[in-house]
């Protein structure tokens, strides 16, 4: 069964644009990027949209769904009724180059100030012998597809560009977690998790977790673990003591 | 690096939309929902406190107990102790309010839900807040949060005292409705105490190597999955705490007054 869908998507380049009124067709079993697709050959050849996988594996095309981050291509036109104006805009966070498509480089950005894995120097490749136990929790973590849809619906960045500077955003807040959770990971990264990537700035409203079309818990399982990593450095005022008394 | 402002090229960037949000669903209902039940609780609680009806044998209510000075009634106190004396002449459920209050006020899902409610920071997910400015955690006040675990041994203490009161009501009047609501409390306040973050932590969160810690480990697991209800306890445990505590005060009052009161 198909219907007429009315949709309203963002055209423009930059900043600069505007919500574009589309009428197209809608067929059973569809999903919103099916509908996009349907909207570029048909009406808006030159309607820009990145996608890839069209399983929900990619992370390429995430974008605004009536106003929440969603992957066009796991957002089911099942869930909308058929007379609902379907509004798709671009990731919010990030700059625009062109209608749908985001520049999300702040997070490659951010990706490389996170020191790499980081083992103990005696132990060489090959050597690393842990139990499932010891890795498992972080592995968690490593489903991530990296659509960057927590850091965009952050509000720490979303709402505050001046904090782009000094805030990882979940996504590299949760790879800073992974590593230090990792048995064979060395590198101190509790300080650095709060003074240089603003794990601080995080008050666990827990929108990263909600968004994630990989279910992984970010503000149960690795923002707040993390914060208590920091805590048990930096404001547990007994460890502080001890620091002073035995001048560790 | 140079510092950018809300009105900088790089905000304009973005996508301008001048809406603040364009969700069409009820974003409103649940930061709404919170706001008027943590309202509700505050007001009653600030009613408790200075409420002089919290004992009638064998029931002490939640709010006022444990009960520390010479003021409170013999039975009311803990073991017949009464440490702080007879100086404190203000009503004694201030004493030990400040270590719930403050377990629930540092609790990582408290401070979800007031931020969202109360500060509107974000009021709920990609929905744009009304402040121009964002320091989070990291300045005071706000970086007093991170002495939550502190709360958290004071709130295992209490507990603690709820569960003796709910034990002692059971062997004095097994059959007393209020003996089972504050049983039911006690349980709920337990359970939201253990699902905490921070417990989690503390049993094993902040190891690396759960192989060599095999009991801890296994604590870890318990808590963890306490932990995935932490927002249903830490809302049952505060319904709990207001019904048994307003219950017993009614009691106390000769307001309820059945048989199996």
């Amino acid at each position: 069964m198909s219907y007429k869908g009315k949709f309203r998507v963002w055209r423009g380049e930059g900043g600069e644009g505007r919500l574009e009124d589309f009428t197209v067709e809608v067929n059973e079993g569809e999903v919103v990027l099916d509908v996009i697709h349907r909207l570029q050959a048909t009406q808006a050849p030159d309607l820009a949209v990145r996608w890839n996988c069209k399983a929900g594996k990619c992370g390429s095309c995430s974008m605004e769904i009536n106003g929440k981050p969603r992957l066009g291509c796991m957002t089911r036109m099942s869930t909308f009724t058929e007379d609902e104006t379907i509004t798709v805009t671009p990731m919010r966070t990030f700059p625009v180059i062109k209608d749908l498509v985001t520049d999300v480089s702040f997070n490659y950005q951010k990706a490389r100030e996170v020191p790499s894995f980081t083992p103990p120097k005696d132990v060489k490749p090959g050597e690393y012998r842990m139990q499932q136990i010891d890795v498992e929790r972080s592995q968690e973590f490593r489903k991530c597809i990296e659509c960057f849809m927590c850091n965009n619906v952050c509000h720490v960045i979303r709402d505050h560009e001046e904090n782009k500077t000094h805030f990882a955003g979940p996504r590299f807040l949760m790879r800073i977690a992974e590593l230090d959770m990792h048995p064979y990971d060395v590198a101190d990264r509790k300080d650095s998790a709060q003074e240089e990537h603003g794990l601080g700035y995080c008050n666990i409203t827990k929108c990263c977790t909600e968004v994630c079309p990989e279910h992984i818990k970010i503000t149960d399982n690795a923002l707040i673990p993390m914060k208590e990593r920091v805590v048990d450095r930096k404001y547990d005022p007994l460890v502080w003591l001890g620091n002073k008394i035995f001048r560790r | 690096m140079t510092q950018q402002t809300a009105e900088s090229p790089a905000r304009k960037q973005r996508a301008q939309l001048k809406v603040r949000t364009l969700r069409t669903d009820r974003w409103w209902l649940a930061p709404a929902l919170t706001f008027a039940g943590l309202t509700f609780f505050l007001i009653y609680g600030f009613w408790a406190i200075f409420d002089k009806s919290y004992f009638v044998e064998p029931y002490i209510a939640p709010f006022s107990s444990p009960c520390l000075t010479t003021a409170c009634p013999e039975g009311a106190r803990l073991f017949g102790w009464a440490p702080i004396g007879d100086w404190f002449t203000l009503p004694p459920g201030l004493i030990i309010l400040g270590l719930p209050a403050g377990f629930r006020f540092t609790c990582y899902y408290y401070r979800k839900s007031y931020y969202r409610s109360f500060w509107l920071s974000p009021p709920a997910c990609a929905v744009g807040e009304p402040h121009k400015k964002y320091t989070g955690e990291t300045r005071l006040p706000l970086v007093i949060q991170n002495v939550h675990r502190y709360f958290f041994y004071g709130a295992i203490l209490i507990g603690a005292v709820l569960s003796y009161d709910a034990i002692l009501a059971l062997i004095h009047k097994p059959a007393g409705l209020g003996t089972w609501i504050l049983l039911v409390n006690a349980v709920l306040i337990v359970l939201y105490t253990l699902s905490c973050h921070s417990c989690r932590h503390i049993t094993a969160g902040r190891l690396n190597h759960f192989s060599k810690h095999p009991l801890r480990y296994r604590a870890w697991t318990f808590v963890s999955k306490l932990n995935a209800k932490h927002m249903q306890l830490a809302w049952a445990s505060l319904f709990s705490v207001m019904i048994a505590d307003f219950y017993v005060r009614m009691v106390a009052k000769g307001v309820i007054t059945f048989p199996f009161a």
